[in-house]
């Protein structure tokens, strides 16, 4: 009994070849332990009342109503931010997908992105104090266009620059105007960049955390989950946190659904 | 040609926004005010300060903390991504698209819900405090950004070269020594850059996983705790930041530039040849 069990395992030593796919185990281990288990954590707290399940943290946030118009303001501002990122970026995106100086002209949008976000805020809030400009939500605002820019630039830049010129050309020749090739080729055909684009700047702008604190002293979402975790109220915290998640997802369906994540992908 | 000067304004003029608050940082770092103005001419005092500040000490423990967590995060990050991409890429299909999925997951999420299920994890199984902590979280959001920078050099490589160094002889050790990882070699190593500078850069997982009690302080982190009750910018910060600023972007450029280079003589040489 035991010699045949000794053979066995003698022949699964000697048969066992590193099939490389072990070596993703540890990093799975990993990504399971401090990913994974972390962010269920936020589930299963959101749900949690005293140890008990229930669904008196819901409940507590639709009752809270700074916090429900920290979220309002917060869409606010998400979504002001982005059309500004929009109408700043399009054109710039445009511009520099028709040169062949572009590349380089994007890595120098790019560039001051490296800079420590929090560097660059204190900067502009530094100007402004000089200027005697009064922080409040324009100067917010600013200070989010300010840094999510490139956010919006990168995407668009990249989709535009792979569209097939043989389209704009074919409607050309069909006999369209400059201003009818814009709006029925190319801005259609820069749809998924559109998107990534506006994904990329609107989330980090309503959860970003201390940019509208020092620009203007207004909380916005991001601010406001760090509050309720610091301040002990876990499970509310964790709703808040929750509702970020699923936007998050919800967002990036999005995206992979309007484009194969290439130009999401090309950010980093 | 009207339009095309029109384009060039605009960009240059976006550009200079982007630029503005930096460079004026920079220049004012010679003035020793705080407001933006030349009155006793240029001067080097505000970078004399930092010599003798009474925040300098603080400020100097918080870049060696910065330096510490980033190089510890950025070596095992790499180690970990580049192991771990060899094996996601030899996984079967499905589970394969399952961890890189998971992959993405630090990636797109934002920060401050990474960071909250963290320090809830953190607390929920009674982590030490500290550096234990902080390098964790750092190791977790940095190593999907190295996997990602593997992975495409590991998808371009032919199999066949890997087959062939076993039908002549080779262990699998080896053959993964000798081929496989001198492919890979530049992923890695644009992936342990990527890991450091983003570890470096860090400032919402490090503010919220540090603990207060604690007395760990990131260079972010220490901004931010000395700056945002506070109105106004001392020019001691003028020349702190003048200095992050500078090295950063100085670094920035010559890596770039050096890609830019490689490829642009290689372009060069390609046209050469026909």
């Amino acid at each position: 009994m035991a010699e045949s069990f000794m053979v066995k395992l003698k022949n699964k030593i000697k048969n066992f070849r590193i099939t490389r796919s072990v070596f993703a185990y540890p990093y799975i281990l990993f990504m399971l332990l401090f990913v994974v288990i972390p962010l269920a954590l936020i589930l299963v707290n959101a749900f949690l009342v005293d140890g008990k399940l229930s669904f008196g943290n819901f409940i507590a946030l639709l009752r809270d109503g700074a916090s429900l118009s920290t979220l309002l303001l917060s869409f606010l501002v998400g979504i002001i931010t982005t059309l500004l990122c929009l109408v700043i970026g399009y054109p710039v995106a445009y511009i520099l997908s028709k040169r062949a100086w572009g590349g380089i002209i994007v890595l120098l949008f790019i560039l001051p992105m490296w800079v420590n976000f929090l560097i660059r805020t204190l900067a502009t809030r530094a100007i402004f104090e000089a200027l005697n400009i009064d922080l409040g939500l324009g100067t917010v605002i600013f200070g989010m266009v300010y840094n999510f820019l490139p956010f919006m630039i990168l995407p668009l830049h990249t989709t535009l620059t792979n569209i097939d010129k043989s389209y704009l050309e074919a409607a050309q020749d069909l006999g369209a105007d400059a201003v009818t090739v814009f709006i029925k080729t190319t801005l259609p055909l820069s749809l998924p960049g559109i998107i990534s684009g506006v994904t990329m700047v609107f989330i980090p702008t309503i959860s970003t955390f201390a940019i509208s604190q020092l620009l203007g002293g207004t909380y916005l979402f991001g601010d406001s989950i760090y509050n309720k975790f610091n301040n002990g109220l876990y499970g509310v915290g964790s709703v808040m946190s929750l509702i970020m998640l699923l936007l998050v997802i919800v967002s990036n369906i999005f995206i992979s659904k309007y484009n194969k994540g290439e130009a999401s992908k090309n950010l980093w | 040609m009207v339009k095309k000067i029109f384009d060039k304004a605009f960009i240059f003029i976006i550009l200079a926004l982007l630029y503005a608050p930096i460079v004026m940082i920079i220049v004012f770092s010679f003035s020793n005010t705080s407001n933006f103005t030349f009155p006793h001419g240029f001067t080097l005092d505000a970078y004399r300060s930092i010599l003798n500040s009474s925040q300098t000490p603080a400020l100097l423990s918080a870049l060696k903390n910065t330096l510490i967590i980033a190089s510890v995060s950025s070596v095992a990050a790499t180690i970990l991504g580049s192991v771990s991409a060899i094996g996601i890429f030899n996984l079967r299909k499905r589970m394969r698209k399952v961890v890189e999925n998971v992959n993405q997951l630090p990636i797109i999420n934002s920060e401050i819900v990474m960071a909250v299920s963290l320090m809830l994890f953190f607390v929920t199984f009674k982590f030490p405090q500290g550096y234990v902590r902080l390098i964790i979280g750092h190791i977790s959001f940095c190593t999907p950004y190295v996997v990602l920078s593997v992975m495409p050099r590991l998808i371009q490589m032919d199999p066949n070269i890997y087959e062939a160094a076993l039908d002549l002889g080779a262990s699998p050790a080896k053959a993964l020594v000798k081929v496989i990882l001198p492919i890979i070699y530049p992923g890695i190593i644009s992936g342990f850059v990527m890991a450091f500078t983003l570890s470096m850069d860090d400032f919402i997982i490090t503010q919220i996983n540090k603990g207060a009690t604690t007395g760990i302080d990131t260079l972010s982190t220490y901004i931010y705790s000395s700056q945002h009750n506070a109105r106004g910018l001392n020019p001691f910060w003028f020349a702190v930041f003048s200095i992050i600023i500078v090295f950063i972007i100085t670094l920035l450029l010559i890596i770039n530039l050096r890609q830019y280079i490689k490829k642009y003589s290689k372009e060069i040489k390609n046209e050469k040849s026909y």
